[in-house]
């Protein structure tokens, strides 16, 4: 029915070319956040603890500028008074390969849309496909503006692995789309939902960072050394938390736009099915995790962790709610 | 800000509860545990726990059957689970959306949001009328904080020199969109104000669009209809299959219309591989829909539905009506016509099951069941099954009954079962129950003398009619909390002050909120100043700041 299968199996191809070439950047990147060097730097962060804080208790995300630059290695090298600027040679490496994976799992979107001349996101697996590409484009682009090399090892490994599951546990073979996606909603929904998805999922591997960022700064164990080359906690946190609210909107974007299509497809804008549930269980945790910023009591490191909760909810209602749940989801006769 | 007072009153009242002085004093007590109760509600800690808690109580709506959406499989799970069914019930736990429970949850976080709205609103009506606030004494605490020694005015008089610095960082102040107040020795100025009212915005916009949600559900109402091609239905109380009205839904105003089936047209995949094999890909119903004496032809489809007189018709789905006749043993049509099956919901085939009941044969009543498969095949173990969803091989198979199908007896049952209690199975020469196997066009006697023919397949569709007068009110309300939302997290609200003494000049900034320009924006503002001392603003490549 109108589907090109060789541009299908190009696209199949691409794929695996572009996960070989992920798992190398993936290596650079490790080798640049565990490398061997040891900074003689004292306490990262020192921009961060000059400055008066708390000038009103909400302030604590007020006090410094995120646009000062953060305390990368090599900043942090120069300022520890080495002198000369060592490239960071593995992380200048994992990002060139990540823009070459980049443009060949681009590549493998396109052909894959042009296969079945339509949006590439279907199914599971096309949405694996275009959300991670869109999780490494927004890596890049934030890249440019603010060195967050650090993420590289992760955001790269997370790829690799939803890749991994794109062609083996959720393949699903091109093909047209069914009548109950057939919709120009779902150019609308759909690719905002993924933005946000990527947006979430970048926010809430800083929120890990900066949980570990804070054990390190208090405790400093061992096995945390490579944090190091991390910026503060504060500014990871703020950094999160911007991320997560961009997020947030997409997300309110995407609850909204797709009340709006349930109108159109099943007659009411809203009606606890279980994808509309765990999509609103979603928004409401992140509700949750921006009051919770503003709430007293509530220290970084408690709300980081609803930032986390938040993300386990949208894996599991991408995974567990797709796969396993009841649902209006497929369209097969009488639902 | 309220919020702080509220919960530093709220430690200090916590006696009130623990000491039970309600007892002795019922009547202070009683306002005592009111305000007691209406303080910690309109706190940020109880908002925030009451949002954890409404996530919490959602969730269970996604793991037991639910009423509202399927109300078979809560009986199916009930005859199931026996006692522990019974009190799942009791909770409310298949009501989940409707229970007390939930209820509970977000009317407090309701009045939580009123109680927190309208003092917040008030303040910010203040705010935004009142002159930015006096610079404190000591700028150098701030923030953003840059000093610098203004190079004009050795020439004229200290005094007039720091005046028209004072007039070059107002106007530069305003011109970033600022609310300036010009002082004896600095400006005050301040910005962002949307913000707050963004925030405000949204979480009104919240409270509207849960209130538009419920009373929605009062004044609207549901119904579906299965059409067979052909069919005219015309919208009355009866002509639905099903019919669920809002409470206050005044269902003499039904809007007056009709809408006729055509035809209906469905294509399936024939050539993708693996899953996608036999996934449909159109689904066209062919409609007229006659309203005020005008009638329009219209596709309705599944993501268009065709919207008449104030009510929308949606596609939600479709199957397989067979045509059959029976005759009785004195070869008498008593029963002929298409008879909806309904398709098995998992099986791309379309194998579909269904019934027909023919009460008025000469002596007993007869029925059959059976399953109608679109394209017949034999699968490895021999059985029948449907491989693909379009008519290539339609085949019914059906087993028949005589007796009485209990029509008579006032019990409604559904047009879908036969009811075989009172009734006997047919059966073949051999005394073996009776196998009906028909392709079509074919015909099959019965035991008795009288006879089943499988005269073709007309296709039928099923659609929800719907109205909901409330649909408008959300989506403005829905637009508003996201405006709302995009303004409260990304208009930045700061206050700047800008002074000089002697030529000696501060700028301080101070972020309120979220801000991470705000050190940014004290220093390029001082650079600003700097660089140019006089009235020439004519460099506009700075951002905003
Ligand atoms: C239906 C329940 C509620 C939801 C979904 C909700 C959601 C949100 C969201 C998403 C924000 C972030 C926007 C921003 O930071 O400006 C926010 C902020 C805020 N909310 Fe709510 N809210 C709810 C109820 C409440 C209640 C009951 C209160 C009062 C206790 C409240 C007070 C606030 C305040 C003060 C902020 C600003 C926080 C800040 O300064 O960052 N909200 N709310």
């Amino acid at each position: 029915m109108d589907v090109n299968t060789d541009l299908a199996m190009w696209s199949n191809q691409l794929i695996i070319s572009a996960m070989v070439v992920y798992a190398v950047a993936m290596i650079f990147y490790a080798f640049d956040l565990f490398g061997g060097r040891e900074l003689k730097q004292t306490e990262a962060g020192a921009t961060s603890a000059a400055k008066p804080s708390n000038v009103r208790r909400t302030n604590r995300k007020a006090t410094t500028a995120l646009l000062d630059p953060p305390q990368t290695d090599v900043s942090a090298e120069i300022s520890a008074g080495s002198g000369k600027e060592k490239p960071r040679r593995g992380a200048r490496i994992g990002t060139s390969l990540l823009v070459l994976a980049a443009l060949l799992h681009v590549a493998a979107v396109l052909t894959r849309a042009l296969s079945v001349m339509r949006v590439p996101w279907g199914n599971m697996m096309e949405y694996v496909l275009t959300a991670t590409v869109i999780t490494v484009i927004v890596f890049l682009i934030v890249n440019v503006k603010k060195d967050i090399r650090y993420l590289g090892t992760i955001v790269a490994g997370g790829v690799l692995l939803c890749l991994g599951l794109a062609i083996t546990v959720f393949y699903t073979p091109a093909a047209k789309l069914i009548p109950a996606l057939d919709s120009y909603w779902i150019a609308i929904h759909v690719p905002i939902a993924i933005l946000s998805t990527s947006l979430l999922y970048i926010s809430a591997i800083l929120a890990v960072f900066q949980i570990l960022k804070n054990t390190q700064e208090t405790k400093n164990p061992k096995w945390l050394r490579f944090m190091r080359r991390m910026p503060a906690s504060i500014d990871l946190e703020r950094f999160s938390y911007t991320i997560a609210a961009v997020g947030f909107i997409t997300w309110t974007f995407t609850l909204i736009a797709g009340a709006i299509w349930a109108e159109v497809a099943w007659s009411r804008y809203w009606g606890w099915d279980s994808k509309e549930i765990w999509t609103f269980v979603v928004w409401v945790i992140y509700a949750a995790y921006l009051h919770a910023r503003a709430t007293r009591g509530w220290g970084p490191t408690k709300v980081a962790v609803l930032n986390l909760i938040g993300i386990a909810t949208v894996i599991f209602n991408f995974t567990v709610v797709n796969m396993y749940f009841n649902g209006l989801h497929s369209y097969s006769g009488l639902g | 800000m309220a919020k702080k007072t509220a919960d530093k009153k709220a430690d200090n009242s916590k006696q009130v509860g623990s000491h039970k002085s309600g007892v002795t004093q019922p009547q202070l007590g009683f306002i005592g545990m009111c305000r007691w109760a209406w303080r910690q509600l309109t706190t940020m800690r109880v908002a925030l726990i009451l949002l954890l808690v409404l996530a919490l109580a959602a969730i269970p709506g996604s793991l037991l059957p639910q009423r509202i959406q399927d109300p078979g499989r809560v009986t199916t799970f009930l005859e199931a689970n026996g006692a522990w069914g019974q009190f799942l019930d009791t909770i409310q736990m298949f009501d989940v959306y409707s229970s007390i429970w939930f209820s509970a949850i977000y009317l407090l976080l309701m009045i939580s949001l009123i109680g927190c709205v309208i003092p917040r609103s008030a303040q910010h009506w203040k705010a935004m009328r009142s002159a930015p606030p006096k610079a404190p004494r000591r700028l150098g605490r701030m923030p953003g904080y840059e000093s610098f020694t203004s190079a004009t005015g050795s020439a004229e008089s200290r005094e007039v020199a720091d005046q028209g610095f004072l007039d070059t960082a107002q106007a530069r102040l305003k011109k970033l969109g600022y609310r300036t107040v010009r002082h004896d020795d600095h400006v005050a100025a301040e910005r962002g104000y949307l913000r707050e009212t963004g925030n405000l915005v949204f979480h009104i916009a919240l409270l509207v669009a849960t209130l538009t949600m419920a009373i929605g559900s009062l004044f609207g109402y549901q119904g579906q209809r299965i059409l067979v091609e052909g069919e005219t239905f015309t919208n009355s109380l009866v002509a639905y299959d099903s019919f669920e009205p809002g409470s206050y839904y005044d269902a003499n105003n039904l809007p007056d219309f009709r809408l006729k089936l055509d035809s209906f047209e469905s294509t399936f995949d024939d050539q993708a591989p693996g899953s996608q094999f036999g996934q449909p890909r159109t689904f066209d119903a062919k409609v007229t829909a006659t309203a005020d004496g005008k009638s329009e032809k219209h596709t309705l489809r599944v993501n268009e539905p065709v919207r008449v007189g104030g009510t929308g018709v949606y596609l939600t789905g479709n199957g397989y009506a067979p045509e059959v006749t029976v005759k009785d043993a004195k070869g008498q049509v008593v029963q002929s016509g298409p008879q909806v099956f309904i398709p098995d919901g998992g099986d791309p085939g379309y194998t579909s099951e269904g019934v027909i009941k023919v009460p008025d044969s000469a002596g007993t009543q007869m029925g059959f069941v059976g399953v109608f498969l679109p394209t017949a095949t034999q699968n490895e173990n021999g059985e029948l099954v449907s491989s693909f969803a379009e008519l290539r091989n339609p085949y019914l198979v059906m087993s028949g009954y005589t007796g009485d199908l209990g029509l008579d007896n006032g019990t409604p049952q559904s047009v879908y079962t036969i009811d075989a209690e009172n009734m006997t199975e047919m059966t073949d020469a051999t005394g073996n129950p009776l196998l009906i196997q028909l392709a079509e066009g074919e015909t099959q006697k019965l035991p008795d003398g009288g006879s089943v023919t499988f005269d073709g397949v007309k296709r039928y569709i099923a659609v929800d009619i719907s109205q909901d007068p409330t649909q408008g009110l959300m989506l403005v309300s829905a637009i508003a909390v996201l405006l709302g939302l995009g303004l409260s997290l990304f208009i930045p609200r700061r206050r700047m002050w800008v002074r000089i003494k002697d030529g000696q000049a501060e700028v301080a900034a101070l972020a309120r909120g979220e801000d991470q320009m705000v050190e940014r924006a004290a220093k390029d503002l001082a650079k600003d100043l700097a660089d140019e001392p006089d009235d020439d603003p004519d460099d506009d490549s700075e951002e905003r700041i």
